[in-house]
């Protein structure tokens, strides 16, 4: 609306021109940042790290397909990711048996082309259906494969996985992939092709008709489009996406277990999406970033990481359904019209008392936990370098404190924060008008 | 196109849910090019009619023939791209999308870019121009980057009617375009209606009698599931069973 009003005359609404400037400008920036990070952050478990990020980037991304472009909720996505990363690990076996002349770099599309044709398999089944019928029909999807990995021995190599080398096939320009930096860049190569390419789908005639099935599947079909063949077009490139993504896990593990095609795989990544907020091209990149943090940095100083994990999730789902990309993009009318400055203290306001009441809970966590699983330590332990007793009715006492308190606080603070946005989102708005 | 068989026949046509017969027996043939109304009482099946032409619901017996092709049973979407399309009498868009993806996604397959996925969106020119022309004639052009589930309800309704004509069909139904609209929005609602079905065929569901005999050429009345006349608007007024039936309260 501000776009029109602003220069008096409509002109053409479809708004390419600047924009397409400004889209080549975030791809530049995506490019370079994917190819600098490995010399900022270059420790053995940054890379690592980032590698699986970048996998997950994929997968989340390819799940958005489903999730956030089509409107299909989805509970066995991770059998394209595990797939597409048996048949990789098969392809790089039988390449190294046979001498095959084929880089390593050319492996992934095994697991896209894998991801393909089970997604066309399974979507021929599943897409007939839509909503909760869906979902179910990929939960068992999910099972059916995930259980059938540890019956058929001679294809998933039962509990131990299939493992190979990934060093031993053609070397192109002399790059062996031995360090792990190469392997990043091999990831991030594939990583930034695969974020291209799905974004460009999203632009694209059939991209638009994802998202008017997602809106109202029954007016589809009297714009003249079969909503079956919508879904299942999305589907089979979702698996395409997905198998690239489990295809790269492949080789940066040198092993795929059945694991990979889990349903705690297939709940992770739509958790990811999730959090990452599924209305927005940036969402499940923004979580695959974070959940993928989170696991590594979480599960290293605490046990109960997965528990947090679920906290987050829930959080997330019941305070900011749109997730964080959405949150961020509640923002930006605000940082246009330069209202932003209004806010931010309110914002930083509600976050102090947030961040007390998050340590009034993982306080009682950590002291749970403490407890009941570390019991041989007896009650001694330390939280945020304090060293006290867990049995003491004085810690308990003061997590509590805490948390009631600082979740009493953020209530009143939040409510504040959000008339704090409202009236500037107001005032955001009223000076476009005037302009 | 060329064929002389009239846009629509409808023979035989009967719905029933379980034991309800909603349709008992419809026959009905709109000529090509008429502007054709269809009044009765509430619940007297002309949605469920719609229903059955359109592709929602699959008959239960009888026909429905366009341009003298059977298309009884057949889904939406077919129907639609043989050129039928139609509006619906509780506002039906894509709530999330702004209003020019909405009209957008609606030109796409008549524009033969059916499920392309190489295409960038933004450079079909041609799609462009008729999205640009449709928020014209529906007169919403200055709404264009607003999520359509945020516009008023005559702007949805308006909307409404662009999505149906933008696939730019030759038969059009239009089920109760200006219900719940004000005095002024109807008029432009008929002024809009006139000038795109110029050179169409129309079917409309109707219940403002103004509305009725000021746009058709012929007016069909619905009753019990049965068409119990289907006339000029002058011998519909001058008919004593449809007075009897229907309009004797509500044009007198």
């Amino acid at each position: 609306m501000s776009k029109t009003t602003q220069n008096g005359a409509p002109g053409r609404p479809s708004g390419q021109g600047s924009g397409l400037v400004a889209t080549a400008a975030i791809w530049i920036a995506v490019a370079v940042v994917l190819a600098v990070l490995p010399q900022v952050f270059s420790s053995g478990l940054a890379i690592s790290t980032m590698c699986l990020m970048e996998i997950m980037i994929i997968f989340a991304l390819s799940y958005n397909m489903l999730l956030g472009q089509t409107g299909l909720l989805s509970f066995g996505h991770a059998v394209f990711f595990g797939l597409g990363g048996y048949l990789t690990a098969h392809a790089m076996n039988a390449a190294r048996g046979e001498h095959a002349p084929l880089p390593l770099e050319v492996f992934p599309l095994v697991g896209g082309a894998t991801g393909l044709v089970f997604g066309i398999l399974f979507g021929a089944v599943a897409t007939r259906r839509s909503g909760t019928a869906f979902a179910m029909i990929t939960l068992g999807i999910a099972e059916l494969v995930s259980s059938s990995a540890l019956i058929l021995r001679h294809a998933f190599g039962g509990e131990e996985g299939v493992a190979f080398d990934r060093t031993r096939v053609l070397h192109l320009f002399g790059i062996s992939f031995g360090p792990q930096e190469q392997v990043y860049y091999l990831i991030a190569g594939w990583c930034f092709l695969s974020m291209g390419g799905m974004y460009a789908i999203t632009r694209t005639p059939f991209g638009r008709i994802c998202n008017a099935v997602r809106d109202n599947p029954d007016r589809t079909g009297f714009i003249g489009y079969n909503t079956t063949t919508v879904r299942f077009l999305a589907f089979s490139m979702a698996g395409l996406f997905a198998g690239i993504a489990g295809g790269l896990a492949a080789l940066n593990f040198e092993i795929v277990t059945s694991s990979a095609m889990g349903a705690a795989q297939s709940g992770t990544v739509v958790l990811m999406t999730f959090i990452g907020g599924v209305g927005n091209f940036a969402g499940p990149i923004i979580g695959a970033i974070l959940v993928t943090y989170l696991q590594v940095m979480l599960s290293d100083i605490t046990g109960a990481w997965q528990l947090y994990f679920g906290l987050l999730f829930m959080g997330m789902v019941m305070f900011a359904p749109t997730g964080i990309a959405g949150l961020l993009a509640m923002q930006m009318p605000l940082v246009r019209a330069g209202q932003f400055h209004r806010v931010l203290p309110w914002y930083v306001l509600a976050l102090v008392p947030g961040l007390i009441a998050i340590t009034g809970v993982s306080m009682m966590v950590e002291m749970c936990f403490h407890l009941t699983v570390n019991t041989a330590d007896g009650p001694q332990m330390s939280f945020a370098h304090v060293a006290f007793d867990a049995n003491s009715p004085l810690a308990w006492a003061v997590a509590a404190v805490l948390l009631a308190g600082g979740f009493w606080l953020f209530r009143r603070a939040g409510r504040k924060a959000l008339d704090a946005y409202g009236s500037a989102l107001e005032k955001a708005r009223s000076g476009r008008a005037g302009r | 196109m060329t064929s002389s068989a009239p846009a629509l026949v409808l023979s035989g046509l009967r719905k029933s849910f379980g034991s309800l017969e909603i349709i008992r027996g419809v026959d009905l043939a709109v000529p090509t090019g008429e502007r054709h109304a269809i009044i009765g009482p509430n619940g007297a099946g002309k949605s469920t009619l719609f229903h059955l032409i359109s592709g929602h619901y699959r008959p239960s017996a009888g026909s429905v023939r366009m341009r003298g092709e059977e298309i009884g049973g057949m889904a939406p979407q077919l129907i639609n791209r043989r050129g039928l399309s139609r509006s619906f009498q509780i506002t039906n868009v894509f709530p999330r999308l702004s209003v020019w993806e909405n009209v957008r996604c609606a030109t796409l397959w008549a524009l033969g870019y059916r499920y392309s996925f190489w295409r960038s969106v933004d450079r079909l020119a041609d799609a462009r121009d008729r999205t640009e022309q449709i928020l014209t004639e529906i007169n919403l052009l200055d709404r264009w980057d607003m999520p359509a589930g945020l516009l008023t309800y005559a702007e949805q309704r308006a909307l409404e009617i662009g999505l149906t004509i933008a696939g730019n069909a030759d038969i059009l139904l239009l089920d109760e375009p200006t219900a719940g609209m004000s005095h002024a929005e109807t008029d432009r609602m008929v002024e809009l209606i006139r000038q795109v079905t110029e050179g169409r065929t129309l079917v409309m569901i109707e219940h403002d009698m103004g509305v009725v005999f000021d746009l058709a050429d012929r007016i069909s009345v619905l009753v019990y599931g049965e068409v119990i006349a289907s006339d000029t608007p002058k011998r519909i007024k001058a008919n004593a069973a449809v007075q009897q039936a229907y309009l004797g309260t509500e044009v007198a």
